[in-house]
């Protein structure tokens, strides 16, 4: 239900009053002036809130109440691999060996640090089947990233500077486009067929001595396993290029097929999807990439290395892109995927796969009836339905998206990928009880008969969340991105 | 074996199956060609119970030798500082940690409006117009400074000039960044730990996009932002500001200076060191460039009845919606660490940060005082906030391998950065440090040093 606005933080400020206790430490009182020049002291103070404790934790508890997280409930959005986030990570990421070490204290020092990452390393080599994996890239994004300019460090250093563009299905996500032009490559689209796969001839057709790579999810962002793959990593290879493998999509394949053995010369994993490393919110994420022999040379340096049980950095990478990002990455996000793949082990991931595409496939038959499926193969672990048929009776999926809400479900991804017409993106994942899948179809059935008995009812949903649907065209004509008094008091009810 | 994350029993698959129209699983993977089909199974260490793993996993952080056992004196771009409590029983609740980027706004206001008061804290701090959701860290969101100001004018200046005084790492990441779309970067000399600022106006021309100093810079100094301000100013490039945004609590703001944009961690706001990451990258500009920023950005708004509320806003500018025109590829990003750093700053508040960082610099003044009565040397005589350089006349790392033997952790050997700086280490002193600390630390520093004097 609508419920009154939670007042900012700055709203509920007054002087004087504290939430913090600084440490004794006897150090003798000294003049500001005498120490810093003039000009360098700061005149006017910021403006950060004065609370108390409590008022502090009620703020932050309200706030937390205004949201929806995994805990809370089914959130099946799509390519986010919205599973369970166990709380031992939780613990191990804060033991204090983890949590309170500095990055550069000598080797020596940290070593179980070390030993952990080298581990993890392994572990990911195995999973996705490369030669050496590197931890250091933060998220999904930037992994793809670092692949390609790996990839355009080795055409370099072949002398192949021609090589300009990277190829891209119509349904990739958005950071694969946008991570190739930071990488400063031009991108080519290939068509998706039919089949919901990469249209094996228009490929064909755009692949030529100037292709330096094709970027790929498998399962592809419909869901759906590209079974062409051999043949597309011929096309690219034979043609010179170099095939890159977005990672987000890991979940459906863990023991049952590797991006190495499918002809993927680098790849990405999100640890923060297919192992655990809760989203956060939107992050921090981590985003490791894997590579086959020949790129080795060009990782991001210091490279990670075992000698008589000793670990140490390797500097000397003459060859290295240089960093990507500064220290060792998103060491404590490692930690918790490390603890994950500690509690599956090789047979537990290969289930985690096994019944995330259970799942998905079980959801998928549920809602055929109702709604429109682009593609009718099995899916695997997420499949894309349309909402064509509700939107010939004026409701639309973001309006469907919305109701959802009534019933208590974070909605799936929407309007992506973007070939498919109001397309709604499943993704269950294999923590999800079929009790839980169950509700959730009846949810959905009940909202495609709401559209044809009831649309007004869909179209101004929701109905029952703390606020109604918000206007975006004001945010963005009117930007107001920070507090200040006159634009946000206004509007307080 | 029975896995505690994965609820589906046997019954359950069966009916399951009937509904798919399938015998087994393994048919719903008959599209995977059988030449790629990995048979056997994957080579991993053997899944642990919850008890054992718990062991095992404290038995590889007991390897590690932590700054809450000994006494740390490492800075250089990550700091350990007073935490308050609340910050960790804030992330822990699981509406926050367990939920993605807030694409559905009705059921995503916390998050939101957590967001949103982080922008304003970061705007506060830096002296800024705007400030974005977060980036990945300090070097990252540097890098996307620079590649922002690169973009601006069309596109057509293609030269960052920074300082050999920002942090070696954020100019790693920075050159990695800016080889992608060929811009080129040219790097100002230090001198006596600060920026060359001759050389820098020397260095500025009509294709200098941006100029970049780090504030305070890699060696602890506070470099002359206003002279800075002038030099980028000779051909209206923008002017770009690393900053430690606690030492803003005592400093004067960029924004107050001019500064174009303002990046940095967020780490010393609530952040553990975590061994590097994750940590909190922030960005914030002028409104002028509100169109460029990199990254997610959360807007004010209302609803139909007019009740605020807050959304994800300027979408245009980003990967989802532009693709290769995307302002930035970022994605996910930082955001529970935003939520960290901005209960950190709603639990120091305005007294607190201010006192905080004023702390900071007493403690470090305290202790470049007591170590010039012991005989060491200060390499730079200028004004610093909490770290300073010293000379000890051997190798840092020999230092610290005896200051260890002590249970202190000595500072970072700037040896790891240039030759030329062999024997020097980079002390950092923040308000943990105790008077009796810093005694210890001298009396052993004076031995280690005068033992080869
Ligand atoms: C298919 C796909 N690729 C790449 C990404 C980007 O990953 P990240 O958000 O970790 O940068 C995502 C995540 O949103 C994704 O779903």
């Amino acid at each position: 239900m609508k419920q009154p606005n939670q007042p900012l933080i700055f709203e509920q400020s007054k002087p004087g009053r504290v939430a913090y206790s600084l440490p004794g430490t006897n150090i003798p009182e000294q003049s500001l002036s005498d120490i810093l020049p003039e000009g360098s002291i700061r005149e006017e103070e910021p403006a950060l809130p004065e609370v108390s404790e409590l008022q502090l934790m009620r703020h932050y508890t309200a706030l937390s109440n205004r949201n929806y997280g995994v805990d809370s409930g089914f959130y099946p959005l799509g390519s986010c691999t919205m599973k369970y986030n166990p709380k031992i990570n939780e613990e191990t990421a804060r033991m204090a060996g983890f949590a309170a070490t500095h990055p550069y204290q000598p080797e020596a020092q940290v070593q179980g640090n070390l030993e952990m990452m080298y581990d993890l390393q392994q572990a990911l080599a195995q999973i996705t089947g490369m030669d050496e994996v590197t931890l250091q890239p933060a998220a999904g994004a930037q992994g793809e990233w670092t692949g390609l300019m790996l990839i355009r460090a080795l055409h370099e250093a072949n002398g192949e500077t021609e090589r300009t563009e990277v190829i891209v299905p119509d349904s990739a996500h958005g950071t694969n486009p946008a991570s190739a032009t930071v990488a400063g490559f031009d991108h080519v689209t290939v068509r998706t067929d039919a089949r919901g796969l990469v249209d094996l001839e228009h490929l064909k057709e755009v692949t030529s001595e100037k292709t330096a790579a094709l970027m790929l999810t498998n399962p592809n962002t419909l869901g759906l396993f590209e079974e062409d793959i051999m043949e597309m990593a011929d096309t690219i290879h034979q043609a010179g290029g170099r095939l890159y493998y977005d990672g987000a999509n890991s979940n459906a394949i863990m023991g049952i097929t590797r991006p190495g053995d499918m002809g993927f010369d680098v790849v990405h994993l999100n640890l923060h999807k297919t192992f655990t490393g809760p989203h956060g919110g939107g992050g921090p994420g981590s985003g490791p990439v894997g590579v086959k022999k020949e790129l080795i040379p060009y990782l991001p340096g210091p490279v990670l290395t075992k000698e008589n049980d000793t670990y140490y950095w390797d500097n000397d990478r003459p060859h290295s892109i240089g960093r990507v990002k500064p220290y060792y990455g998103n060491f404590g996000i490692n930690v918790r995927a490390y603890t994950y793949i500690r509690t599956m082990g090789a047979e537990g991931l290969k289930k985690v796969s096994e019944y995330a595409v259970l799942n998905a496939n079980y959801l998928m038959r549920r809602l055929e009836p109702y709604f429109d499926l682009p593609y009718g193969r099995h899916c695997k672990h997420e499949f894309v339905i349309s909402g064509r048929r509700q939107k010939k009776l004026g409701v639309r999926t973001l309006d469907m998206a919305k109701r959802l809400l009534d019933y208590g479900y974070h909605p799936p991804t929407i309007y992506f990928p973007i070939n498919v017409e109001e397309c709604m993106m499943v993704e269950p994942t294999e923590t999800e009880a079929k009790e839980t899948l169950d509700a959730f179809a009846d949810a959905m059935i009940g909202i495609a008969k709401e559209a044809e008995e009831d649309p007004e009812m869909v179209q101004e949903a929701p109905h029952t969340t703390v606020v109604g649907r918000l206007d975006e065209t004001l945010a963005a004509r009117k930007p107001v991105l920070t507090y200040n008094t006159e634009t946000s008091l206004k509007s307080m009810k | 074996m029975d896995y505690r994350y994965l609820p589906v029993t046997g019954e359950d698959k069966e009916e399951m199956l009937k509904t798919i129209g399938v015998d087994s699983i393994d048919e719903l993977f008959e599209d995977v060609p059988e030449n790629i089909r990995f048979s056997g199974e994957m080579e991993l260490q053997n899944a642990l119970g919850e008890t054992d793993l718990l062991k095992e996993m404290k038995r590889l952080s007991d390897r590690n030798a932590n700054v809450q056992d000994c006494v740390s004196y490492l800075g250089a771009g990550v700091y350990e500082h007073y935490i308050p409590t609340v910050v960790d029983h804030v992330l822990r609740r699981s509406e926050f940690y367990t939920a993605y980027t807030p694409y559905q706004p009705e059921i995503s206001q916390g998050e939101l409006q957590a967001i949103f008061e982080f922008q304003t804290m970061v705007s506060e701090l830096t002296g800024m117009d705007i400030a974005n959701s977060s980036m990945y860290d300090g070097p990252t969101a540097l890098a996307e400074a620079a590649l922002m100001a690169a973009s601006e004018n069309r596109g057509k200046r293609r030269t960052i000039v920074v300082s050999e005084t920002i942090h070696p790492e954020a100019l790693d990441v920075l050159k990695t960044y800016a080889s992608g779309p060929g811009i080129t970067v040219k790097i100002v000399p230090e001198k006596d730990g600060q920026t060359d600022l001759d050389k820098l106006e020397d260095m500025v021309d009509a294709d200098t996009a941006g100029v970049i100093v780090q504030y305070p810079n890699f060696y602890g100094t506070i470099e002359d932002l206003a002279a800075v301000r002038k030099a980028a100013d000779k051909e209206n490039s923008l002017m770009i500001v690393s900053a430690n945004p606690l030492a803003l609590g005592v400093l004067t703001p960029p924004g107050r200076f001019g500064a174009d944009i303002v990046a940095g961690d967020a780490q010393p706001l609530g952040i553990p060191m975590q061994f590097g990451g994750p940590h909190c990258g922030f960005f914030a500009t002028t409104k002028k460039h509100i169109r460029k920023v990199p990254g997610r950005l959360v807007g004010q708004t209302e609803d139909e009845d007019g009740s605020r509320g807050y959304v994800l806003t300027l979408q245009a500018r980003e990967q989802h919606i532009r693709r290769d025109k995307a302002t930035s590829n970022i994605c996910s990003n930082q955001a529970l660490n935003a939520l960290a750093a901005s209960v950190a700053m709603t639990a120091l508040g305005k007294k607190g940060l201010k006192e905080t960082a004023e702390r900071n610099v007493k403690g470090a003044h305290f202790f470049k005082q007591l170590l010039k009565q012991k005989g060491i040397q200060l390499v730079y005589e200028a004004p610093s906030f909490n770290e300073f350089v010293i000379n000890l006349g051997r190798p840092v790392a020999e230092v610290n391998e005896q200051l260890f033997k002590h249970g202190i952790i000595g500072g970072y050997d700037l040896g790891e950065v240039s030759r030329d700086k062999n024997g020097q280490m980079l002390v950092c002193v923040t308000e943990l440090r105790t008077r009796e600390q810093l005694e210890t630390f001298a009396k052993h520093l004076e031995v280690l040093v005068h033992e080869t004097a």
